[in-house]
């Protein structure tokens, strides 16, 4: 199964990205090969509106069936969950240690948007 | 003619300039308030509104029952309004511009468009004004197409004065577009001149024929009066720094009303550019 992680980074040290839609890349992490690979989520940080929608589709089409993320707002919320996608919140500093959350079974899958769009 | 009174920075006293000119008119004229997120020529005008007239805009709907989920509508969709991956399509009418186009790209005829209400236009007759006002519903976030039914009301021939929401983007864009000269208000600050450069490039690029009218003149310095002089835009009025126009406007009242002594300087500015005198391109 393959996890998406919102983040700055290129590798699993990098930081966790507190915001989903407006992440620079996301890190796919496949958990039955131990391998990851980065995407570039730079085109829709920079777009105007629908963001959360845009980013949302990315992590569908990149195969993942959870998201480890900062904050989630409610339309990414709702595509994520139409797409079968657990959604998991965390204040974790790194992909790394949201990593090690998530297998050791420390994370709490999220029931609803935990933020408004355009929180931060 | 069909006259916008814009501005980069807000609160320069578009409204001022736009309420104003309108009264000392000799003519009938059509006052659009095009600020559609907050208007406020109505406050300086003393009747009520006579009439309001729900404004709604075309979103999709989906019949679950034809649709097969080819996802067409989603591709094609450039501001995500409706999103589908192999399953029911999600629609989020708070996106959505009310182009049409997700029902026309649907291979099975599924999708139906249906109105949702994005404000209201309300209509005051006082005088020779006939002032008709864009007001968006709270939580609504799509101006524009209520910019244009606001715009819509313009009848041929008639003169009219539109009040443009502040700064550059696509609200202002939607005001300006089509009209025959653009007055742009600023102040003589720093801020005011960093602002009326975005402006200035904004109408240049429209390529519509404009001009200045600086408000508060007295306060900050000249390097408005400067700017205008090296770009060789007309500086079409000026109005004095004067503690008796921002009280008459706290009061909602009209300048040329509470200050008659204003009157012929507006009427002065006004007719020469409804004139079209002012209407080279700079």
């Amino acid at each position: 199964m393959k996890i998406a992680f919102s983040t700055s980074g290129e590798d699993l040290g990098a930081p966790l990205d507190t915001r989903f839609g407006r992440a620079p890349k996301f890190l796919v992490y496949d958990l039955d090969t131990d391998t990851f690979m980065v995407i570039d989520n730079l085109k829709t940080m920079d777009s105007a509106q629908g963001a959360g929608i845009q980013s949302a589709q990315t992590v569908a089409r990149s195969g993942a069936k959870a998201v480890v993320t900062g904050n989630c707002g409610p339309k990414a919320f709702r595509v994520l969950s139409a797409a079968g996608i657990r959604i998991f919140n965390t204040g974790a500093p790194t992909v790394q240690e949201a990593l090690e959350l998530y297998r050791a079974g420390g994370l709490t899958e999220a029931d609803a948007a935990n933020v408004e769009g355009h929180w931060s | 003619m069909i006259l916008a009174i814009a501005s980069g920075k807000g609160g320069t006293g578009k409204t001022t300039v736009a309420v104003n000119a309108a009264r000392v008119l000799d003519s009938e004229v059509l006052l659009l308030d095009c600020d559609v997120e907050e208007p406020n020529a109505h406050l300086f005008l003393p009747e009520g509104v006579n009439k309001v007239d729900a404004v709604s805009i075309p979103v999709p709907e989906v019949d679950e029952s034809l649709c097969d989920g080819c996802g067409e509508c989603g591709s094609f969709c450039e501001y995500h309004a409706i999103v589908s991956f192999g399953t029911l399509p999600l629609v989020f009418p708070e996106m959505c511009h009310g182009c049409g186009g997700c029902t026309m790209v649907c291979p099975p005829k599924a999708i139906r468009e249906v109105d949702r209400r994005i404000g209201v236009i309300e209509t005051v007759r006082t005088g020779n004004i006939t002032l008709i006002q864009g007001r968006l519903d709270v939580g609504v976030a799509m101006a524009p197409p209520l910019i244009r039914a606001v715009k819509a009301r313009l009848r041929d021939g008639s003169p009219a004065i539109l009040d443009a929401p502040p700064g550059t983007s696509c609200p202002v864009i939607a005001t300006l577009r089509d009209v025959d000269f653009v007055v742009l208000v600023t102040e003589p600050t720093p801020f005011g001149l960093h602002d009326l450069k975005l402006a200035v490039e904004t109408v240049r690029e429209l390529g519509i024929p404009f001009g200045v009218v600086i408000n508060r003149v007295g306060v900050g310095d000249d390097r408005v009066h400067a700017y205008c002089r090296e770009e060789g835009i007309p500086i079409l009025l000026e109005i004095p720094d004067d503690r008796r126009i921002a009280e008459a406007y706290s009061r909602g009242e009209l300048i040329v009303e509470a200050l008659p002594e204003y009157r012929d300087l507006f009427r002065g500015f006004i007719e020469k550019t409804m004139q079209g005198k002012m209407n080279k391109r700079v």
